[in-house]
């Protein structure tokens, strides 16, 4: 008489990863994961990560194995040639070559490391000093975070593209430079977010307690802290990729950013602004990497940020 | 079951030297308001073995005062603006604030109010509790803080622990989690141990179960328990002496037995009126009439004055400063003699 012994049967589909559903005795029905139709926005963004990985990351690591032309210096008797499906375009060069006929592709997948490294740099030194000052800040209080949530006032109301131009009229363009320019335009995201974080991680019950139990602020700071404002830290960074990106550019296509010839994204854009209605290609193709890029590392950001937060996890659509 | 803890005197019967003393603290919240007088001139001794009860209602300080004893008040709002807590000897209210943080959970341990929140959730059990053993003491090396949190584990009856260590506080019950703070409170054997409305959190057999092993790890090592609670239950349980707090100082303090039989201030009576009866056909609650006097704006006299119904004229004028009035009962009232023992 036994009801559970007889087969049940689901009477409504899972619509969820975490919706149960119940059968006509009213009893939870489980099912394996792999029969679950996954929440929208807990989909993984294949897509994004595809692309984040073929157009910037790959490339940029292996910019000499993949290919053979010099992205700084061209072929005379090339130039202008049209991309390969094109009348007069020929497998040389895939996407064409610009006005000195340096290979277009070639450029790009150069230009991908100028990218990689510049991100990288900027976020590093960014979420470093952004998180220590927002750490400092929202665990001390007092003066110490007045002075930062005013730098961070501060350096948040810049103009970015502004002090660029006068920060590189006064001292020139370089590499250098730029990832200077950058760090410190966006470390201040960084402490703010992590400020926000640590003001409500200080409040928590265990950190009242190791504080009792006489541990001493910094590793509070490293043991407690840190690693529950972790998950906020990693998304941001990853947004950040994509805002770094594209201010290279912006910097690098008005003569702010990294100087000729090397092949950053926002250079080449700039250099086919005069042949755009002619040979489209040298900016298009460029243009096309900063949208994909950009694009997908903010689709990537938003998979993460919901990926990570528990709360999300539990949350019904 | 192995032990690696020394035996202590056992609970009520130690006669030592105090190992706190605390006299005439006062800590004060200075806010936009005004200054909240949270702590007020209390007075009180700790004895090694010995359980104290602090009774009494919402915002009448009990926990400030808690607070106050590991010199961790709100920042910066708290300041402790007089007095003298003596721990092992020496005035903690001296000490600076690097000193201070070795004696926190060395000779002074607190558990607070909260212990299911007490957990970080990134880290798992063994990892926080080989924090609280590494604290004080950088350079164990790793075996033997492994076997230290194993016993430390063992000690609050945590069956399992090498397993348990491995766990996160989310697969763990209230119960055990509660277990687990007091083994990390615990951890260095401190000499006062402060309990924050410990079992508020709990369901009533847990609270049991709970209370009993606060007394056994007394029991072995001899600490000073401090129990902060508004249960008079908790207290019963579990408490040698008790003091009743109200509006910031101690109306009344007085053995365990004393206070159930014999209350000598009208607010301890009043409160223990207010309990529910078991032995009573179902009426409604007793209460007392009225709110606590704002902190900020404290009237001249006795606190109570204007919700008692004992009060005459000289007590809303004239503070009634604490009198003994029997062997180690102490009641701050002007007519202490005219409360009667049992309920009216």
């Amino acid at each position: 008489m036994s009801v559970s012994n007889q087969p049940t049967r689901a009477v409504n589909e899972p619509t969820d990863m975490l919706e149960t559903s119940f059968d006509i005795q009213g009893h939870a029905v489980s099912r394996p994961w792999w029969k679950l139709r996954p929440r929208r926005s807990m989909r993984v963004p294949w897509i994004s990560i595809f692309i984040v990985l073929f157009v910037l990351v790959l490339p940029a690591i292996f910019a000499d194995l993949i290919t053979s032309h010099d992205p700084l210096r061209g072929v005379l008797g090339d130039r202008l040639a049209p991309p390969f499906w094109m009348e007069g375009g020929s497998w040389t060069y895939p996407l064409g070559a610009d006005k000195q006929g340096r290979d277009i592709l070639t450029r790009i997948i150069y230009g991908a490391r100028i990218s990689l490294t510049v991100s990288g740099l900027t976020i590093v030194i960014g979420a470093v000093v952004g998180s220590t000052l927002g750490l400092l800040a929202g665990y001390f209080g007092g003066w110490i975070d007045r002075f930062v949530s005013w730098l961070i006032d501060t350096f948040l109301s810049l103009p970015h593209v502004l002090l660029a131009l006068v920060i590189v009229a006064a001292i020139g363009p370089s590499f250098v430079t730029i990832v200077a320019i950058i760090a410190i335009t966006i470390w201040a995201s960084f402490a703010r977010q992590v400020r926000g974080e640590t003001l409500s991680v200080r409040e928590t019950e265990y950190v009242a307690r190791a504080r009792v139990a006489g541990t001493p602020p910094w590793r509070i700071l490293m043991r407690h802290v840190l690693p529950n404002v972790a998950n906020t830290l990693i998304v941001l960074a990853t947004l950040q990729v994509g805002v770094v990106i594209l201010e290279e550019s912006s910097l690098s296509f008005i003569g702010a950013g990294i100087p000729r010839p090397n092949p950053s994204w926002g250079v080449m854009v700039a250099d086919g602004r005069d042949q755009i209605l002619i040979s489209w290609w040298i900016s298009f193709f460029p243009g096309l990497c900063i949208l994909l890029v950009v694009l997908s590392l903010n689709l990537m950001g938003d998979w993460l940020r919901d990926f990570l937060d528990p709360r999300m996890r539990q949350r019904g659509r | 079951m192995s032990l690696d803890l020394p035996l202590g005197s056992p609970s009520g019967l130690s006669t030592a030297e105090p190992v706190l003393a605390v006299e005439d603290l006062r800590t004060y919240l200075y806010t936009r308001w005004g200054t909240t007088k949270a702590v007020d001139g209390v007075s009180f001794t700790l004895k090694a073995g010995e359980t104290l009860g602090i009774i009494g209602e919402s915002g009448s300080g009990k926990s400030m005062l808690a607070l106050s004893l590991v010199r961790l008040t709100p920042e910066p709002a708290g300041r402790i603006v007089g007095g003298k807590v003596v721990l092992n000897g020496r005035d903690v209210l001296e000490l600076t604030e690097k000193q201070m943080r070795d004696v926190r959970g060395k000779e002074i341990s607190m558990i607070l109010q909260d212990p299911q929140q007490s957990l970080n959730p990134v880290f798992s059990v063994g990892n926080q509790l080989e924090e609280a053993i590494r604290v004080h003491d950088r350079d164990i090396d790793d075996a033997e803080v492994r076997e230290r949190s194993v016993n430390a584990l063992k000690s609050v009856h945590v069956p399992a622990p090498e397993r348990r260590l491995k766990n996160f506080p989310h697969q763990m019950s209230g119960g055990m989690k509660q277990r687990i703070v007091g083994a990390m409170a615990m951890a260095y054997q401190p000499q006062v141990l402060i309990a924050d409305e410990p079992t508020t959190a709990l369901d009533v057999t847990i609270q049991a179960q709970y209370l009993r092993l606060l007394k056994d790890l007394q029991r072995r090592t001899g600490v000073g328990i401090i129990v902060i609670t508004h249960d008079f239950g908790v207290v019963a349980e579990t408490c040698d002496r008790v003091a009743v707090m109200y509006a910031g100082r101690f109306v009344e303090q007085a053995p365990v037995g004393e206070i159930f039989d014999r209350p000598r201030h009208p607010y301890t009576r009043a409160l223990l009126d207010s309990r529910p009866k078991v032995d009573l056909k179902a009426t409604r609650l007793q209460s007392i009439e009225g709110q606590p006097p704002s902190l900020t704006d404290l009237p001249p006299g006795c606190r109570f004055a204007v919700r008692c119904s004992y009060a005459i004229d000289k007590c809303h004028l004239e503070y009634p400063h604490p009198i003994e009035v029997a062997h180690d009962h102490v009641s701050a009232c002007w007519r202490s003699e005219e409360v009667p023992w049992e309920s009216p």
